[in-house]
Protein backbone atom coordinates (compact mmCIF):
# COMPACT_ATOMS: atom_id res chain seq x y z
CA UNK A 1 0.00 0.00 0.00
CA UNK A 2 1.23 3.50 -0.80
CA UNK A 3 1.39 5.60 2.32
CA UNK A 4 1.22 9.37 2.65
CA UNK A 5 3.80 10.60 5.14
CA UNK A 6 2.49 14.12 5.72
CA UNK A 7 0.23 16.93 4.50
CA UNK A 8 2.55 17.78 1.61
CA UNK A 9 2.17 14.27 0.15
CA UNK A 10 -1.58 14.52 -0.60
CA UNK A 11 -3.24 16.60 -3.32
CA UNK A 12 -6.33 16.94 -5.47
CA UNK A 13 -9.38 14.75 -4.90
CA UNK A 14 -7.38 12.46 -2.60
CA UNK A 15 -6.71 15.41 -0.31
CA UNK A 16 -10.36 16.49 -0.47
CA UNK A 17 -11.44 12.98 0.57
CA UNK A 18 -8.97 12.96 3.46
CA UNK A 19 -10.15 16.34 4.70
CA UNK A 20 -13.79 15.21 4.52
CA UNK A 21 -12.96 12.08 6.57
CA UNK A 22 -11.13 14.03 9.29
CA UNK A 23 -13.92 16.60 9.57
CA UNK A 24 -16.38 13.77 10.25
CA UNK A 25 -14.13 12.35 12.99
CA UNK A 26 -13.47 15.76 14.55
CA UNK A 27 -17.01 17.11 14.47
CA UNK A 28 -18.54 13.93 15.94
CA UNK A 29 -16.16 14.15 18.89
CA UNK A 30 -16.57 17.89 19.40
CA UNK A 31 -20.37 17.90 19.33
CA UNK A 32 -20.85 14.74 21.41
CA UNK A 33 -18.19 16.02 23.81
CA UNK A 34 -20.19 19.23 24.20
CA UNK A 35 -23.42 17.28 24.77
CA UNK A 36 -21.71 15.10 27.39
CA UNK A 37 -20.26 18.12 29.18
CA UNK A 38 -23.76 19.28 30.17
CA UNK A 39 -23.99 16.28 32.53
CA UNK A 40 -21.26 17.79 34.72
CA UNK A 41 -22.92 18.29 38.09
CA UNK A 42 -26.15 16.54 37.07
CA UNK A 43 -25.40 12.84 36.55
CA UNK A 44 -27.24 10.35 38.81
CA UNK A 45 -24.24 9.42 40.97
CA UNK A 46 -20.87 11.06 41.60
CA UNK A 47 -18.86 8.42 39.70
CA UNK A 48 -21.13 8.82 36.67
CA UNK A 49 -20.70 12.57 36.87
CA UNK A 50 -16.90 12.29 36.84
CA UNK A 51 -17.14 9.75 34.01
CA UNK A 52 -19.29 12.02 31.81
CA UNK A 53 -16.94 14.94 32.41
CA UNK A 54 -13.96 12.74 31.53
CA UNK A 55 -15.66 11.44 28.38
CA UNK A 56 -16.39 15.03 27.34
CA UNK A 57 -12.81 16.11 28.06
CA UNK A 58 -11.35 13.18 26.07
CA UNK A 59 -13.71 13.76 23.14
CA UNK A 60 -13.08 17.48 22.90
CA UNK A 61 -9.31 16.96 23.29
CA UNK A 62 -9.35 14.32 20.55
CA UNK A 63 -11.34 16.72 18.35
CA UNK A 64 -8.57 19.30 18.84
CA UNK A 65 -6.02 16.70 17.69
CA UNK A 66 -8.07 16.03 14.53
CA UNK A 67 -8.51 19.78 13.88
CA UNK A 68 -4.72 20.11 14.21
CA UNK A 69 -4.33 17.53 11.43
CA UNK A 70 -6.79 19.56 9.34
CA UNK A 71 -4.80 22.74 10.01
CA UNK A 72 -1.67 20.96 8.71
CA UNK A 73 -3.70 20.17 5.58
CA UNK A 74 -4.39 23.87 5.00
CA UNK A 75 -7.69 24.35 6.88
CA UNK A 76 -8.18 27.03 9.53
CA UNK A 77 -6.68 26.76 13.02
CA UNK A 78 -8.45 24.51 15.58
CA UNK A 79 -10.21 27.32 17.48
CA UNK A 80 -11.62 28.78 14.28
CA UNK A 81 -12.78 25.35 13.10
CA UNK A 82 -14.49 24.61 16.41
CA UNK A 83 -16.01 28.01 17.11
CA UNK A 84 -16.33 30.08 13.94
CA UNK A 85 -17.92 27.82 11.33
CA UNK A 86 -21.54 27.99 10.26
CA UNK A 87 -23.89 25.11 11.01
CA UNK A 88 -23.83 23.80 7.42
CA UNK A 89 -20.03 23.37 7.62
CA UNK A 90 -20.21 20.72 10.38
CA UNK A 91 -20.03 17.08 9.31
CA UNK A 92 -21.22 15.39 12.53
CA UNK A 93 -23.84 12.64 12.43
CA UNK A 94 -27.30 13.33 13.90
CA UNK A 95 -26.61 10.84 16.73
CA UNK A 96 -24.15 13.30 18.26
CA UNK A 97 -26.40 16.34 17.75
CA UNK A 98 -29.49 15.22 19.70
CA UNK A 99 -30.21 16.89 23.03
CA UNK A 100 -29.06 14.83 26.01
CA UNK A 101 -32.39 13.22 26.99
CA UNK A 102 -32.59 11.09 30.16
CA UNK A 103 -29.80 8.89 31.53
CA UNK A 104 -30.93 5.87 29.48
CA UNK A 105 -30.88 7.97 26.30
CA UNK A 106 -27.38 9.24 27.14
CA UNK A 107 -26.18 5.71 27.93
CA UNK A 108 -27.52 4.15 24.70
CA UNK A 109 -26.25 7.04 22.58
CA UNK A 110 -22.79 6.75 24.11
CA UNK A 111 -22.78 2.96 23.66
CA UNK A 112 -23.77 3.21 19.98
CA UNK A 113 -21.13 5.86 19.41
CA UNK A 114 -18.39 4.03 21.35
CA UNK A 115 -18.90 0.79 19.39
CA UNK A 116 -18.71 2.81 16.16
CA UNK A 117 -15.64 4.72 17.31
CA UNK A 118 -13.83 1.62 18.56
CA UNK A 119 -14.15 -0.10 15.17
CA UNK A 120 -13.42 3.15 13.32
CA UNK A 121 -10.19 3.65 15.28
CA UNK A 122 -9.10 0.04 14.85
CA UNK A 123 -9.32 0.49 11.07
CA UNK A 124 -7.67 3.92 11.17
CA UNK A 125 -4.57 2.52 12.88
CA UNK A 126 -3.84 1.05 9.43
CA UNK A 127 -4.66 4.28 7.56
CA UNK A 128 -2.44 5.17 4.61
CA UNK A 129 -2.26 8.74 5.97
CA UNK A 130 0.51 8.25 8.53
CA UNK A 131 -0.34 11.18 10.89
CA UNK A 132 -3.92 9.88 11.13
CA UNK A 133 -2.76 6.31 11.80
CA UNK A 134 -0.45 7.58 14.57
CA UNK A 135 -3.22 9.59 16.18
CA UNK A 136 -5.62 6.62 15.95
CA UNK A 137 -3.11 4.37 17.73
CA UNK A 138 -2.93 6.94 20.52
CA UNK A 139 -6.68 7.53 20.86
CA UNK A 140 -7.46 3.82 20.71
CA UNK A 141 -5.85 3.25 24.13
CA UNK A 142 -8.04 5.98 25.63
CA UNK A 143 -11.15 4.68 23.88
CA UNK A 144 -10.84 1.32 25.72
CA UNK A 145 -12.04 3.07 28.87
CA UNK A 146 -15.00 4.67 27.11
CA UNK A 147 -16.05 1.30 25.77
CA UNK A 148 -15.67 -0.34 29.18
CA UNK A 149 -17.88 2.34 30.72
CA UNK A 150 -20.58 2.11 28.03
CA UNK A 151 -20.77 -1.70 28.09
CA UNK A 152 -21.08 -1.74 31.86
CA UNK A 153 -24.03 0.67 31.88
CA UNK A 154 -25.92 -1.00 29.00
CA UNK A 155 -25.47 -4.43 30.48
CA UNK A 156 -26.66 -3.26 33.92
CA UNK A 157 -29.60 -1.06 32.93
CA UNK A 158 -30.94 -3.24 30.10
CA UNK A 159 -32.63 -5.65 32.48
CA UNK A 160 -32.14 -4.23 35.99
CA UNK A 161 -35.75 -3.21 36.72
CA UNK A 162 -38.94 -2.83 34.66
CA UNK A 163 -38.45 0.92 34.53
CA UNK A 164 -34.78 0.75 33.55
CA UNK A 165 -35.63 -1.79 30.84
CA UNK A 166 -38.47 0.34 29.47
CA UNK A 167 -36.38 3.48 29.38
CA UNK A 168 -33.43 1.70 27.76
CA UNK A 169 -35.64 0.05 25.13
CA UNK A 170 -37.32 3.39 24.39
CA UNK A 171 -33.87 4.95 23.92
CA UNK A 172 -32.81 2.12 21.58
CA UNK A 173 -35.98 2.60 19.51
CA UNK A 174 -35.45 6.37 19.32
CA UNK A 175 -31.72 6.23 18.56
CA UNK A 176 -31.20 3.21 16.30
CA UNK A 177 -31.85 5.09 13.03
CA UNK A 178 -29.54 7.91 14.17
CA UNK A 179 -26.83 5.33 14.93
CA UNK A 180 -27.17 3.96 11.39
CA UNK A 181 -26.65 7.54 10.20
CA UNK A 182 -23.06 7.39 11.52
CA UNK A 183 -22.33 5.25 8.46
CA UNK A 184 -23.84 7.64 5.92
CA UNK A 185 -22.08 7.25 2.55
CA UNK A 186 -20.36 10.38 1.27
CA UNK A 187 -19.35 11.36 -2.28
CA UNK A 188 -15.69 11.12 -1.16
CA UNK A 189 -15.93 7.58 0.23
CA UNK A 190 -14.74 5.67 -2.85
CA UNK A 191 -11.64 7.85 -3.19
CA UNK A 192 -10.86 7.66 0.54
CA UNK A 193 -11.14 3.86 0.56
CA UNK A 194 -9.14 3.53 -2.66
CA UNK A 195 -6.36 5.68 -1.16
CA UNK A 196 -6.34 3.45 1.95
CA UNK A 197 -7.34 6.23 4.36
CA UNK A 198 -10.26 4.28 5.84
CA UNK A 199 -12.47 1.22 5.29
CA UNK A 200 -15.89 1.28 3.58
CA UNK A 201 -18.78 2.52 5.72
CA UNK A 202 -20.69 -0.70 4.98
CA UNK A 203 -17.84 -2.77 6.44
CA UNK A 204 -17.82 -0.63 9.59
CA UNK A 205 -21.59 -1.03 9.91
CA UNK A 206 -21.29 -4.82 9.67
CA UNK A 207 -18.70 -4.79 12.48
CA UNK A 208 -20.95 -2.50 14.54
CA UNK A 209 -23.99 -4.79 14.20
CA UNK A 210 -21.89 -7.87 15.01
CA UNK A 211 -20.95 -6.29 18.33
CA UNK A 212 -24.26 -4.64 19.27
CA UNK A 213 -26.50 -7.67 18.70
CA UNK A 214 -24.88 -10.05 21.24
CA UNK A 215 -24.76 -7.26 23.83
CA UNK A 216 -28.47 -6.56 23.34
CA UNK A 217 -29.26 -10.25 23.72
CA UNK A 218 -27.36 -10.33 27.01
CA UNK A 219 -28.96 -7.08 28.22
CA UNK A 220 -32.51 -8.06 27.21
CA UNK A 221 -32.83 -5.33 24.57
CA UNK A 222 -34.15 -5.59 21.01
CA UNK A 223 -32.97 -3.81 17.86
CA UNK A 224 -35.88 -2.32 15.93
CA UNK A 225 -35.98 -4.21 12.65
CA UNK A 226 -37.51 -1.37 10.67
CA UNK A 227 -35.24 1.54 11.71
CA UNK A 228 -34.43 3.82 8.77
CA UNK A 229 -31.00 5.48 8.75
CA UNK A 230 -31.11 9.21 9.53
CA UNK A 231 -28.80 10.76 6.93
CA UNK A 232 -27.81 14.35 6.23
CA UNK A 233 -25.21 15.12 8.90
CA UNK A 234 -22.27 14.07 6.75
CA UNK A 235 -23.25 16.64 4.10
CA UNK A 236 -24.08 19.44 6.56
CA UNK A 237 -27.89 19.08 6.67
CA UNK A 238 -28.67 19.17 10.40
CA UNK A 239 -31.71 19.38 12.67
CA UNK A 240 -32.36 22.78 14.29
CA UNK A 241 -30.89 21.42 17.54
CA UNK A 242 -27.36 21.86 16.17
CA UNK A 243 -27.87 25.59 15.58
CA UNK A 244 -29.10 25.94 19.16
CA UNK A 245 -26.05 24.06 20.42
CA UNK A 246 -23.66 26.19 18.32
CA UNK A 247 -25.32 29.43 19.47
CA UNK A 248 -24.45 28.44 23.03
CA UNK A 249 -21.04 26.84 22.37
CA UNK A 250 -19.76 29.65 20.12
CA UNK A 251 -21.25 32.52 22.12
CA UNK A 252 -18.18 33.50 24.12
CA UNK A 253 -15.74 33.01 21.24
CA UNK A 254 -17.81 35.19 18.92
CA UNK A 255 -17.85 38.07 21.44
CA UNK A 256 -14.11 38.61 20.84
CA UNK A 257 -12.58 36.17 18.33
CA UNK A 258 -9.10 37.66 18.64
CA UNK A 259 -8.95 37.43 22.45
CA UNK A 260 -6.04 35.47 23.91
CA UNK A 261 -6.90 32.96 26.67
CA UNK B 1 36.59 15.66 21.96
CA UNK B 2 35.18 15.46 18.44
CA UNK B 3 32.22 17.60 17.43
CA UNK B 4 29.82 14.64 17.67
CA UNK B 5 31.08 13.76 21.18
CA UNK B 6 30.46 17.34 22.25
CA UNK B 7 26.98 17.18 20.81
CA UNK B 8 26.04 13.86 22.49
CA UNK B 9 27.36 15.10 25.85
CA UNK B 10 25.19 18.14 25.31
CA UNK B 11 22.08 16.04 24.60
CA UNK B 12 22.81 14.05 27.76
CA UNK B 13 22.86 17.30 29.73
CA UNK B 14 19.51 18.28 28.18
CA UNK B 15 17.98 15.04 29.48
CA UNK B 16 19.34 15.90 32.93
CA UNK B 17 17.67 19.30 32.77
CA UNK B 18 14.39 17.71 31.63
CA UNK B 19 14.54 15.28 34.56
CA UNK B 20 14.12 18.33 36.83
CA UNK B 21 10.80 19.24 35.15
CA UNK B 22 7.99 17.71 37.20
CA UNK B 23 4.57 16.52 36.08
CA UNK B 24 2.35 19.40 37.25
CA UNK B 25 -0.41 17.01 38.33
CA UNK B 26 1.98 14.58 40.08
CA UNK B 27 4.93 16.66 41.30
CA UNK B 28 6.69 13.57 42.72
CA UNK B 29 7.70 12.39 39.23
CA UNK B 30 9.51 14.09 36.35
CA UNK B 31 8.26 14.20 32.79
CA UNK B 32 11.08 11.79 31.88
CA UNK B 33 10.05 9.32 34.60
CA UNK B 34 6.49 9.55 33.23
CA UNK B 35 7.86 8.57 29.80
CA UNK B 36 6.66 11.76 28.10
CA UNK B 37 9.89 12.71 26.31
CA UNK B 38 10.09 10.98 22.94
CA UNK B 39 13.36 12.54 21.82
CA UNK B 40 15.73 15.51 21.84
CA UNK B 41 17.51 17.01 18.81
CA UNK B 42 20.24 19.57 19.20
CA UNK B 43 21.86 21.60 16.43
CA UNK B 44 24.10 24.64 16.70
CA UNK B 45 21.10 26.92 16.24
CA UNK B 46 18.24 25.19 18.02
CA UNK B 47 17.02 22.57 20.48
CA UNK B 48 13.90 20.54 19.70
CA UNK B 49 12.17 18.41 22.35
CA UNK B 50 9.53 15.92 21.17
CA UNK B 51 6.89 15.25 23.82
CA UNK B 52 4.29 12.45 23.64
CA UNK B 53 1.33 13.39 25.90
CA UNK B 54 -0.21 10.89 28.31
CA UNK B 55 -3.72 11.63 27.01
CA UNK B 56 -4.59 13.58 23.85
CA UNK B 57 -6.83 15.80 25.98
CA UNK B 58 -4.39 16.30 28.87
CA UNK B 59 -5.00 19.92 29.96
CA UNK B 60 -1.42 20.26 31.23
CA UNK B 61 0.19 19.94 27.77
CA UNK B 62 0.56 23.69 27.17
CA UNK B 63 1.78 24.21 30.73
CA UNK B 64 4.42 21.48 30.36
CA UNK B 65 5.60 22.86 27.01
CA UNK B 66 6.22 26.15 28.79
CA UNK B 67 8.02 24.45 31.71
CA UNK B 68 10.32 22.60 29.28
CA UNK B 69 11.07 25.76 27.30
CA UNK B 70 11.79 27.73 30.48
CA UNK B 71 14.01 25.02 32.01
CA UNK B 72 16.17 24.70 28.89
CA UNK B 73 16.32 28.44 28.25
CA UNK B 74 17.41 28.99 31.88
CA UNK B 75 20.10 26.32 31.35
CA UNK B 76 21.50 28.38 28.48
CA UNK B 77 19.94 26.79 25.40
CA UNK B 78 18.72 29.05 22.61
CA UNK B 79 15.75 28.61 20.28
CA UNK B 80 14.08 25.86 22.29
CA UNK B 81 10.92 24.40 20.78
CA UNK B 82 8.66 21.61 22.01
CA UNK B 83 6.75 19.48 19.51
CA UNK B 84 3.75 17.40 20.56
CA UNK B 85 3.88 14.00 18.85
CA UNK B 86 1.71 10.87 18.97
CA UNK B 87 4.47 8.62 17.64
CA UNK B 88 5.49 6.77 19.67
CA UNK B 89 2.11 6.78 21.43
CA UNK B 90 2.41 7.19 25.20
CA UNK B 91 1.52 4.06 27.14
CA UNK B 92 1.93 3.38 30.85
CA UNK B 93 4.78 0.99 29.96
CA UNK B 94 6.82 4.13 29.16
CA UNK B 95 6.85 5.06 32.89
CA UNK B 96 10.32 4.22 34.26
CA UNK B 97 10.88 1.80 37.16
CA UNK B 98 11.91 4.78 39.34
CA UNK B 99 8.72 6.52 38.25
CA UNK B 100 6.56 3.59 39.38
CA UNK B 101 8.19 3.63 42.83
CA UNK B 102 7.64 7.39 43.18
CA UNK B 103 3.99 7.11 42.12
CA UNK B 104 3.47 4.54 44.85
CA UNK B 105 5.17 6.84 47.37
CA UNK B 106 2.88 9.68 46.25
CA UNK B 107 -0.14 7.50 47.18
CA UNK B 108 -1.08 6.50 43.64
CA UNK B 109 -1.25 2.80 42.82
CA UNK B 110 1.13 2.32 39.87
CA UNK B 111 -0.13 0.74 36.63
CA UNK B 112 0.55 -2.90 35.81
CA UNK B 113 2.95 -3.52 32.92
CA UNK B 114 0.93 -4.17 29.76
CA UNK B 115 3.68 -5.58 27.46
CA UNK B 116 1.58 -4.88 24.39
CA UNK B 117 -1.62 -6.29 25.90
CA UNK B 118 -4.88 -4.35 25.66
CA UNK B 119 -6.49 -3.27 28.91
CA UNK B 120 -9.48 -5.27 30.19
CA UNK B 121 -11.79 -4.86 33.21
CA UNK B 122 -9.75 -7.58 34.99
CA UNK B 123 -6.78 -5.18 35.05
CA UNK B 124 -8.77 -2.87 37.32
CA UNK B 125 -10.43 -5.45 39.56
CA UNK B 126 -7.89 -6.07 42.35
CA UNK B 127 -5.31 -3.30 42.16
CA UNK B 128 -2.99 -3.46 45.21
CA UNK B 129 -3.74 -0.71 47.73
CA UNK B 130 -0.86 1.85 47.78
CA UNK B 131 -1.29 2.29 51.56
CA UNK B 132 -1.52 -1.29 52.92
CA UNK B 133 -0.68 -3.43 49.84
CA UNK B 134 -3.90 -5.46 50.19
CA UNK B 135 -5.33 -6.85 46.97
CA UNK B 136 -8.77 -7.02 48.56
CA UNK B 137 -9.85 -3.93 46.65
CA UNK B 138 -12.55 -2.96 44.17
CA UNK B 139 -12.80 -0.44 41.38
CA UNK B 140 -15.24 2.39 42.04
CA UNK B 141 -14.89 4.17 38.68
CA UNK B 142 -12.67 3.84 35.60
CA UNK B 143 -12.56 7.67 35.54
CA UNK B 144 -11.01 9.82 38.24
CA UNK B 145 -9.98 13.38 39.06
CA UNK B 146 -7.59 13.43 36.09
CA UNK B 147 -7.86 11.53 32.80
CA UNK B 148 -5.00 9.19 33.70
CA UNK B 149 -6.48 7.94 37.03
CA UNK B 150 -9.20 5.52 38.14
CA UNK B 151 -10.79 5.40 41.61
CA UNK B 152 -10.63 2.30 43.86
CA UNK B 153 -11.54 1.27 47.41
CA UNK B 154 -9.53 -0.89 49.80
CA UNK B 155 -11.74 -3.30 51.73
CA UNK B 156 -9.00 -3.91 54.33
CA UNK B 157 -7.76 -0.44 55.31
CA UNK B 158 -11.09 1.13 54.26
CA UNK B 159 -9.46 3.88 52.20
CA UNK B 160 -10.33 5.21 48.80
CA UNK B 161 -7.29 5.43 46.55
CA UNK B 162 -6.38 6.42 43.01
CA UNK B 163 -4.56 4.35 40.42
CA UNK B 164 -2.69 5.37 37.28
CA UNK B 165 -4.83 3.38 34.89
CA UNK B 166 -2.98 1.09 32.53
CA UNK B 167 -2.92 2.19 28.89
CA UNK B 168 -1.49 -0.37 26.46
Amino acid sequence: MTTFANAESVAGEVKDALIDLIYRLADDDLILGHRNSVWTGLAPILEADIAMSSLAQDEIGQAVAYYTLLHELGEDDPDTLAFARGVEDYRCASLTVLDRGDWAFTTVRQYFYDVYKTHRLAALTESAYVPLAQLARKVRGEQKYHMMHSRMWVSRLGDATDESHQRMQAAVDALYGHALGLFEPTPHEAVAVEAGFCVAEADLLAAWRAEVEPMFEQAGLTSPGDAKPVYGGRRGAHAAELQTLLDEMQQVYRLEPTAAW
Amino acid sequence: MSASDTQSADVERIWEVLDQVKDPEIPAVSIIEMGMIAGVERTDASTVVRMTPTFAACPAIELMKGLVRDALTDAGYANVSVQIVFDPPWTTDRITEAGLVKLQGFGLAPPERMDGREVSPADLADVPCPYCSSKHTSMESPFGPTLCRSIHYCNDCLQSFEHIKPVG
